[in-house]
């Protein structure tokens, strides 16, 4: 006998269902890896526009007097500085500088709402608990929040008529709170794709609703539902971090080519001292990018080796459909990270003749 | 979902039909579901013996690799070329155009040993239960 597993289901199971959706278990939730294919829904978002669900993302709320300076002090970027209406990306750093999580502090009049990757809901809400002082409340809303994000080139078009016209204006990395088809949301100008698009935050009980006046309102643009496959292979090829495979609790923001979110001005924040140590000393190691030669792909856990001597760990890998090329992301030392090293990647038998490229793999997208 | 007939396979959802002493190799339906978009096929060489359940070569698919299996031991006659250019028939016609190799076999008994059609079909549906 297996055990049974409970899957948590999003509001919009049945919609994925009714799609054609192949459904898996990811991070405990039953979702939608893919419809029709991962190229076409990855060309689908990148040339028109696609509808993700990603309800499974955990979102907590901070308020009180010492909401801000608490977030402050446990991410590396700045968060006091965060004006109302604007979002930030930032890790979240153990004291030895190993990532907690990378998370989104979106800034609200009286509050902040906090975003956090759906396998780590549990360990980051611990965690921001442990370090919580008492003038600051922290509650976890993520069982109470669907999130959809609607992603690609003709989003703003999509979104035309049924919100206010101030989520249209909106610059990249803000957002207002206003009606979505009548439902009170969040609209965020945010994404993982590269493109233009929006991140719709609102309460489940009314998901249907906003889901059908998506498709409905995104059916002459050509928007399809996307499933996390060509999540993946968009979020790849702009060279975003997927925790779990780039980012972890022994990796760095430094490490990671995470430098810009990472504010050693700011007096205390936690990994602060074990940052400022690497980046007087220098990193040991670097997370680079990698295009491979001929069509055979990294994958995550692969060996990469310089001159047939070891150098590093792939991280990620897909085959970009946007490039037509394998490409990835590793871990090498940083005498091999320079653009343009000649890298082998090792598949089992087969050595994959790599080299490494800059960041983002691909630079078209439509975002701003 | 496609299981047809007149092919028999395995447990690595290859399939193998025999026509005279040549049996023609790919992966199934099921296969290429779980794989999703092939993006590249390794195969042998021409001329190369294979045991039964050597690995003879690799698919690759957006997210994911895979090896592929000899259903039976044999020697390659044929391998499918058009693959390298097209590798997207190995989604859109896995029994037809996507085939990937041809083996020349000693014994055309050996498929006897490998599931039926209704077997394979069974074994899939006893994995999803």
């Amino acid at each position: 006998m297996q055990p049974t597993t409970l899957l948590k289901r999003t509001p919009f199971v049945e919609a994925h269902r009714a799609a054609g959706a192949r459904l898996v278990d990811f991070a405990g939730f039953e979702m939608p890896v893919r419809y029709t294919g991962d190229v076409q829904e990855h060309r689908c978002v990148r040339e028109r526009a696609g509808l993700f669900d990603i309800t499974h993302m955990g979102e907590f709320h901070v308020s009180g007097p010492e909401g801000v300076a608490f977030v402050d002090r446990c991410v590396t970027n700045d968060v006091s500085a965060l004006a109302v209406g604007q979002v930030l990306y930032s890790p979240m750093c153990r004291p030895d500088g190993g990532i907690v999580d990378d998370i989104l502090v979106y800034r609200d009049a009286d509050e902040l709402m906090l975003v956090v990757n759906a396998s780590n809901v549990a360990k980051d809400f611990a965690w921001l608990e442990a370090h919580r002082p008492a003038g600051a409340t922290l509650t976890d809303r993520s069982e109470s929040t669907a999130l959809l994000a609607l992603q690609g080139p003709r989003s703003a078009e999509i979104l035309r008529g049924h919100v206010p016209e101030a989520a249209l204006g909106l610059g990249y990395y803000r957002f207002v709170r206003g009606p979505l088809f009548g439902v009170e949301a969040v609209i965020s100008r945010t994404g993982y794709t590269g493109e233009d698009g929006f991140e719709l935050y609102f309460e489940p009980a009314h998901g249907m609703k906003v889901w059908d006046g998506l498709m409905r309102a995104g059916a002459p643009h050509g928007l399809e539902p996307i499933g996390l496959g060509a999540r993946d292979t968009l979020r790849l090829e702009m060279g975003y971090m997927l925790y779990g495979n780039d980012i972890d609790d022994s990796t760095t923001p430094l490490e990671a080519g995470l430098g810009w979110t990472v504010k050693l001005a700011k007096p205390a924040f936690e990994g602060r001292e074990v940052l400022v140590r690497q980046k007087e000393l220098g990193l040991e190691r670097k997370l680079v990018g990698l295009e491979a030669e001929g069509r055979r792909v990294p994958r995550h856990g692969m060996a990469v080796e310089a001159g047939g001597k070891p150098a590093g760990r792939v991280t990620s890998g897909t085959f970009s459909p946007s490039l037509e090329k394998a490409i990835g992301m590793a871990y090498v030392a940083t005498e091999h990270a320079a653009i343009g090293t000649a890298l082998e990647v090792v598949a089992g038998a087969t050595r994959i003749p790599a080299r490494v490229v800059k960041r983002p793999f691909w630079t078209h997208g439509s975002h701003r | 979902m496609s299981y047809p007939d007149d092919l028999r396979y395995t447990a690595e959802h290859e399939w193998a039909r025999l026509e005279g002493d040549v049996v023609t190799v790919g992966i199934t339906d099921y296969a290429t579901d779980q794989l999703g978009d092939v993006v590249f096929v390794e195969l042998p060489e021409v001329g190369r013996r294979l045991d039964s359940a050597a690995a003879f070569g690799v698919v690759e698919a957006v997210k994911t690799v895979s090896d592929l299996y000899a259903p039976v031991a044999g020697e390659v006659v044929e391998v499918n070329g058009a693959l390298s250019d097209n590798p997207a028939m190995v989604n859109q016609s896995p029994y037809g155009d996507g085939w990937m190799i041809k083996l020349r076999v000693a014994d055309r008994n050996v498929l006897q040993k490998l599931m039926s059609s209704e077997d394979y079909a069974r074994m899939i549906e006893e994995e999803h239960a």
